[in-house]
């Protein structure tokens, strides 16, 4: 699905990340974990294809194309989907015509025929209740005046919506009490299947009870400093990142 | 003779042939009125960027080549009207031609008691002494030439008079054609519309090009709003390139009434605009808004001037401008609040889009307080689309043009927002977005 090799990203100058590799499978998910600023976000945008992020050498390989070489709006009609750690406000754009113009230039550049307002409508009300978002949360602004939690939820709607095959989620779990946390694990799970992927960037433990992880992997310096199944996000719950730090400083040397 | 006088003089030759001719010539108030603004204009002249509110616009396009009034008669084609037609708009229809009523073409059947809708020139020749005291009542001082021109002109246009507690259920729209009579004419339509008390009416001024020829569209409303009387009243003005309009919008309110005013400059005409409002007694509420496209080489000047001349009066004021290409905008927005306008409550703001570095915006939102207890305040932006919000739509899947004539349309949509009735707002939002399109596939993405 997605196939990272060597990456190396600067912003601004500042070298970023480090020669990251990466491999995710079809089906698989695999959580991200790290301490701040260690490049996680970059990655996730890198991956998303926003400007401001300079690629000095490696590739990036989605369904088997250079993904870096694909404009970011082919990128999301090929199925790639970016769930923002930040959710930007816009207003004046409703939630429903940024979702129809999105779902229906997918259809297009897959060859589909758009889908008619009726059937849209109906796709977008069965997917606000996997979120149990209101029907009236469609036609506000993107979103404007939601709350933090509202935000990550239409996050998540969104992605339930353009149904992407690989999902990257940057820390979508951040700031949500419980019963949120539930309801986003919930519309993840809803999506997974034997041909979807999940990229989690998350900090806690949490958030992979409710959605397990294939693989677990730390990004510490710009790099993937280590790589394990769940029990890794375990530890790393308990003793912190300070041991992975060490072990990958010597790896390294 | 100087410059200005001479810009100014063949329109002063125009008016001195054919003032025995112009509607209720003879009736003494009316005489001397337009003697009076005759004069006016032949002593200032046309205006030059030399006046401090003419400093950004230039009328050099204008006084390249004389304008000849145009002369009553001249017909709008049906079929042009038809295609005008504001889809689902439910409104009773004045169609003018070149500034001049034309019955066969409008719509005015049913019309409740109490309400008078007639062209101005008939009202005058009927009955015209209370035409001519309430005439220049809403405009006071004579701000510039052109509207000098249009008062010494003064002839035909709209008149709709509301008798006190009428609600209108259904918008009255003014068509303007331009244009009609062919290449270079100019058209001075004068529309007086007066609302008893408590009474609740609705009115749309639109202003269209017939053809691609030039013209001079010189238009002047006065709008006299008497106790408790609410007018929600929107200016289209969407016409054609080598059309020059020159746009006044004169108000005053007494107590308690309630002006909404919102002007949509959409077209690629050269647009001067001058509103004036006059909060005259208590509570008087103003909302004054615009929105303006100024794209290709186009040029939008909206110059607007709220008094705040009593107490407890509110003032609303939003317009938001889009520019592209080498489009160029002004705006100037004064708010005075005279001596003892006590708890006056004002709020401003201009904001302005660029899509383009050729692109040129002057904003000077302006302040003048003279009481103590008062509530103001205004301010101006100008800025760039949301980079972190174009990639937010781009990253679901929509195309770079689409995402930016979506958050165009979306800036554009707060001052749209407000306008009644929803046909003539969806009309509006889609002549907005056709335009911006329009704008799109002339310039490369950058
Ligand atoms: N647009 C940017 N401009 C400058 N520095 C940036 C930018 N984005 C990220 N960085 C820097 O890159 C590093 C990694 O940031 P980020 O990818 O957001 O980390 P994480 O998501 O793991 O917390 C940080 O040091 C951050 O300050
Ligand atoms: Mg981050």
């Amino acid at each position: 699905m997605l196939k990272i090799s060597d990456l190396k990203v600067t912003v601004d100058g500042k070298a970023i990340l480090n020669g990251l590799d990466l491999d995710v499978g079809p089906g698989e998910v695999h959580a991200i974990m790290g301490p701040n600023g260690s490049g996680k976000s970059t990655l996730a945008n890198v991956i998303a294809g926003r400007d401001g992020y300079e690629v000095t050498s490696g590739s990036v390989a989605f369904m088997g194309n250079d993904l870096l070489s694909m404009a970011p709006e082919n990128r999301a009609r090929e199925g790639v989907f970016l769930a923002f750690q930040y959710p930007v406000e816009i207003p004046g754009v409703a939630n429903i015509a940024l979702l129809k113009e999105g779902l229906n230039a997918a259809r297009r550049h897959r060859g589909e025929p758009e889908l008619d307002a009726l059937d849209f409508l109906k796709l977008v009300r069965e997917k606000l209740r996997l979120v149990e978002m209101k029907e009236e949360f469609l036609y506000r602004s993107v979103n404007e005046g939601f709350s933090g939690g509202e935000k990550k939820r239409n996050e998540i709607f969104q992605m339930a919506v353009l149904e992407p095959r690989l999902a990257v989620l940057d820390e979508t779990d951040s700031g949500l009490d419980i019963d949120a946390l539930k309801i986003v694990a919930g519309g993840v799970n809803a999506l997974r299947s034997e041909e979807r992927s999940v990229i989690l960037v998350t900090h806690y433990q949490r958030l992979l009870d409710y959605i397990v992880p294939d693989r677990v992997h730390v990004l510490a310096g710009g790099r993937i400093v280590r790589s394990g199944d769940k029990q890794l996000a375990r530890d790393l719950e308990e003793r912190g990142y300070g041991w992975i730090d060490s072990s990958a400083g010597a790896a390294t040397a | 003779m100087s410059a200005m006088e001479g810009h100014a003089a063949p329109y002063v030759e125009a008016q001195q042939g054919q003032a025995g001719e112009l509607p209720a010539a003879g009736i003494a108030a009316l005489d001397r009125s337009r003697a009076k603004a005759l004069e006016a204009l032949g002593e200032r002249g046309l205006p030059s960027q030399r006046d401090e509110d003419w400093k950004y616009t230039s009328i050099k396009p204008i006084t390249r080549s004389r304008f000849s009034p145009a002369a009553p008669g001249t017909d709008c084609p049906e079929d042009f009207v038809a295609a005008a037609a504001i889809e689902n708009l439910d409104a009773w229809q004045l169609v003018f031609a070149d500034g001049f009523y034309l019955p066969p073409r409008s719509k005015t059947n049913g019309l409740p008691e109490g309400v008078r809708v007639a062209g101005l020139a008939d009202a005058l020749t009927q009955n015209p002494q209370p035409i001519a005291d309430r005439l220049g009542s809403a405009m006071g001082e004579i701000p510039h030439g052109f509207a000098a021109m249009n008062s010494a002109f003064v002839g035909d246009g709209a008149l709709v008079e509301i008798a006190p507690g009428v609600q209108l259920e259904k918008p009255i729209e003014l068509l303007f054609v331009s244009g009609c009579s062919g290449e270079g004419f100019l058209s001075l339509p004068r529309n007086l519309v007066i609302l008893g008390e408590g009474s609740q009416a609705s009115v749309i001024e639109r202003h269209l090009s017939f053809s691609q020829e030039r013209s001079l569209s010189n238009s002047l409303t006065e709008i006299i709003l008497e106790k408790a009387a609410a007018l929600d009243f929107c200016c289209v003005q969407d016409q054609a390139e080598r059309t020059f309009h020159v746009g006044g919008l004169f108000a005053r309110l007494a107590q308690s009434a309630k002006l909404k005013a919102t002007t949509v400059t959409v077209g690629r005409a050269w647009v001067r605009n001058d509103a004036r409002v006059n909060l005259d007694a208590e509570r008087a509420l103003v909302s004054l808004d615009g929105a303006y496209l100024a794209f290709g080489r186009s040029h939008v000047d909206n110059h607007t001037h709220i008094s705040h001349n009593a107490p407890e009066c509110t003032s609303r004021e939003c317009y938001k401008g889009v520019l592209g290409d080498r489009g160029h905008a002004v705006f100037h927005g004064r708010i005075v609040v005279q001596p003892g306008a006590q708890q006056t409550d004002s709020e401003q703001s201009n904001q302005n889009l660029l899509l383009s570095a050729n692109a040129e915006i002057d904003t000077k939102p302006q302040l003048e307080i003279y009481a103590d207890d008062v509530k103001c305040a205004h301010g101006a932006t100008v800025g760039q689309l949301d980079e972190a919000a174009l990639f937010y739509l781009v990253s679901r899947g929509v195309d770079r043009e689409t995402a930016r004539r979506m958050l165009t349309q979306a800036f554009a949509a707060e001052v749209l927002e407000g306008v009644e009735p929803p046909a003539l707002q969806t009309y509006l939002a889609s002549r907005v977005s056709g335009q911006l399109s329009s704008a799109a596939a002339q310039v490369s993405a950058p």
